[in-house]
């Protein structure tokens, strides 16, 4: 029971010309929301796929609920519930067909797992009638995840499912992965390129070209960033970015939408900072200290292990 | 049990919900044998036929005569000299110049011997070497009467007397159907099965398949079944057509015929789900299912017999499983003979099926 639902030992991954997991190490503890936050292109859906027994890794070991994902693959499909990318049900059969074709592939029933699935299929059930194809990307997810947990699976490998989907049912749909660790116990790995959803998992590992930059808690990953953090703004923006980072007090400068998140070297402050800028002909300064999100981190992680960050 | 059943309504829905696919793969093998064995016959008829007659008399009106009431020929005008008999080959009113030289009827009564030039629009050779050899038999039935109304005796002569086995008026329809059997089979089960399987892989649902407990093996099989029904309801089809519509003799074993059907149905499907394990998206697999169709329609003995083949092409078309279905249903259904005659080739195509078979279950991945 104590023991890891995922263990990913050291594994690798590589296409011809691309690593995408240069050894990665990691554990999903039972009834845990895992999230996998990162890029496209950062080595998550592969780890997924090996997970799901889609692909051979190259090297390293990984099980799910104790199972080798090489040796005991046929097991270990019992036991998942995977979730591709890309919505990956039958666009011309109906919703209530892909469920039932779904649960006959598990050799199981609606009826029989109906209470894992009702909150969710409470929101589609409607639709029942309607081919999957002319439904919403909100409500596809809904029924993918439906026939991902038909066959009550004790864990959930869900790749990127909130892309493309619209923010409400963005939030509906964290809703419900939430009750399924709650009620039902049932262990999550999940991807996602959004930052905000991190905050939203028990742990998360932040990924960056097949590698792990760190793996905690959200809130100790925020909380870790040491550095204080200011978030600049002035009226001649474009011109701002290069006047901060040419101030010798500045440790980091990254842009965050509308304004420049600042991290200062020791033996500097704010102040400095204001004259600096104001120096350089810039009005309407705003400079205010701000507490540290994922995203923050990921650029300050991702900057010590790679000269260039872009999100 | 469960698994394969509820797969096979699904791949079944998956064809019922597309009308126009579905409609195509039921209504192509009538449109097909009826093209081929009803419409597009090579024979020749309806041979129009221009006369330059230079001589001008009483038997080259005679000879004119007999090619007008013959139901091949007709008649479509005369011209004063060769020159212009051949421009009407050349602006396409008539295919065949037949002319009389000046000296004609005086040559035939003095020497016995005459000769006529038949000019022919030579562009289409095997229609050109029909029309002659038509052309040749009349002159020769002109000749013998003419000899006899005149008084003559005719000089020796063997004249063949041809009776076609099995096929007494060399009906091209009789060659058509079973070959284009081969070709509609082949096509529908190779081209269906290979395209519905890479459809998931392209639409990403394979993924899940994949990474379901659903063993290979019923995904396989229930992606054959569906085309095995709808091509054995072709195959009743063509059958019903070939037997009241063309009126095919369908002289031997209706079991024995059906038996090797359901083996080349089997060959077929296996080819379709090798080019699945072969090709990522429905493009490729839908061209590399009508490649399929070449060597089938060049090394089948449809459209070249294969005993003229150079030695090297025939080892090639013995690798190509319509040779064999082909040559089988030309003695079942035509000549009529007992099922131990096409012991071979039933042979030759369980041995295909076995191998094909075995080469795509092995081939078939079970990860992505």
């Amino acid at each position: 029971m104590d023991q890891p639902i995922v263990i990913v030992n050291d594994v690798r991954k590589r296409y011809r010309r691309v690593e995408a997991l240069r050894g990665v190490s990691m554990q999903v503890d039972e009834g845990e929301i895992f999230g996998l936050i990162g890029p496209d292109g950062a080595g998550k859906t592969s780890l997924l796929r090996i997970l799901a027994t889609l692909l051979l890794a190259d090297g390293g070991t990984a099980t799910v609920d104790g199972l080798d994902v090489r040796r005991d693959y046929r097991r270990i499909r019992q036991r998942i519930g995977y979730m591709p990318g890309r919505f990956s049900l039958y666009q011309d059969l109906t919703v209530q067909e892909n469920l039932e074709f779904f649960a006959t592939t598990f050799n199981t029933t609606i009826e029989h797992n109906r209470h894992l699935i009702d909150d969710i299929y409470q929101h589609i059930e409607r639709f029942k009638r309607r081919r999957a194809g002319k439904l919403s990307g909100g409500m596809k997810q809904k029924l993918a995840l439906c026939c991902a947990l038909i066959h009550a699976p004790r864990v959930l490998l869900l790749d990127e499912p909130t892309t493309g989907v619209d923010p409400v049912s963005r939030k509906e749909f964290w809703e419900m992965l939430f009750k399924l660790r709650d009620r039902h116990g049932i262990s999550i790995l999940v991807s996602t390129p959004y930052m905000d959803e991190a905050m939203k998992c028990d742990r998360i590992a932040l990924t960056q070209d097949g590698r792990f930059l760190t793996i905690n808690t959200p809130q100790a990953i925020t909380s870790s960033y040491a550095k204080s953090l200011w978030s600049v703004r002035s009226d001649r923006m474009h011109a701002l970015l290069d006047d901060l980072r040419q101030w010798p007090g500045a440790d980091t400068v990254f842009s965050f939408g509308e304004t420049y998140h600042v991290t200062i070297k020791n033996g500097h402050d704010s102040e400095q900072l204001r004259s600096h800028i104001a120096h350089r002909g810039h009005n309407d300064i705003h400079i205010e200290r701000i507490d540290a999100s994922i995203e923050d981190a990921f650029m300050a992680l991702g900057d010590n292990n790679t000269a260039n960050v872009t999100l | 049990m469960n698994q394969l059943h509820s797969f096979v309504v699904k791949e079944f829905r998956h064809i019922f919900r597309d009308v126009r696919t579905m409609m195509i793969l039921l209504v192509l093998p009538v449109v097909m044998v009826l093209l081929f064995g009803y419409v597009i016959t090579p024979e020749v008829k309806d041979i129009r036929l221009a006369v330059v007659d230079l001589s001008r008399d009483d038997l080259t009106q005679q000879v004119v005569d007999r090619f007008a009431q013959n139901r091949y020929f007709h008649l479509t005008g005369t011209a004063g000299n060769p020159t212009q008999g051949r421009a009407m080959l050349e602006n396409g009113q008539a295919d065949m110049v037949l002319v009389f030289g000046e000296h004609f009827a005086e040559q035939l009564v003095h020497s016995r011997e005459a000769s006529v030039q038949l000019l022919l629009d030579g562009s289409e050779p095997n229609q050109a070497a029909a029309r002659a050899a038509y052309a040749q038999q009349l002159l020769l039935a002109v000749a013998q009467e003419l000899s006899a109304t005149m008084g003559v005796e005719p000089r020796f002569q063997i004249q063949p007397v041809t009776h076609a086995l099995f096929n007494p008026h060399l009906r091209s329809e009789f060659n058509f159907v079973p070959g284009n059997m081969g070709m509609i089979l082949m096509l529908i089960c190779a081209m269906m099965t290979s395209v519905s399987i890479v459809r998931e892989k392209e639409m990403g649902t394979m993924e899940v398949l994949l990474a379901s407990p659903l063993p290979p093996l019923v995904i396989i099989i229930a992606k054959l079944v569906p085309y095995f029904v709808i091509s054995f309801i072709n195959l009743v089809t063509i059958l019903v057509l070939c037997k009241y519509l063309l009126a095919l003799p369908f002289a031997g074993s209706l079991w024995a015929f059906m038996g090797i059907s359901v083996i080349y149905l089997v060959v077929s499907l296996a080819l379709g789900l090798l080019i699945s394990t072969l090709v990522r998206t429905q493009l490729a697999a839908m061209i590399l299912s009508l490649l399929l169709i070449i060597p089938t329609i060049y090394f089948s003995g449809m459209t070249f017999p294969i005993e003229s083949m150079p030695v090297m092409y025939q080892h090639v078309a013995s690798f190509i499983p319509a040779r064999w279905y082909v040559a089988a249903v030309r003695k079942l259904m035509i000549q009529g003979v007992e099922v131990q005659h096409v012991a071979r080739e039933t042979l030759v195509l369980a041995t295909m099926a076995l191998v094909l078979v075995s080469l795509s279950l092995a081939t078939f991945k079970k990860r992505l």
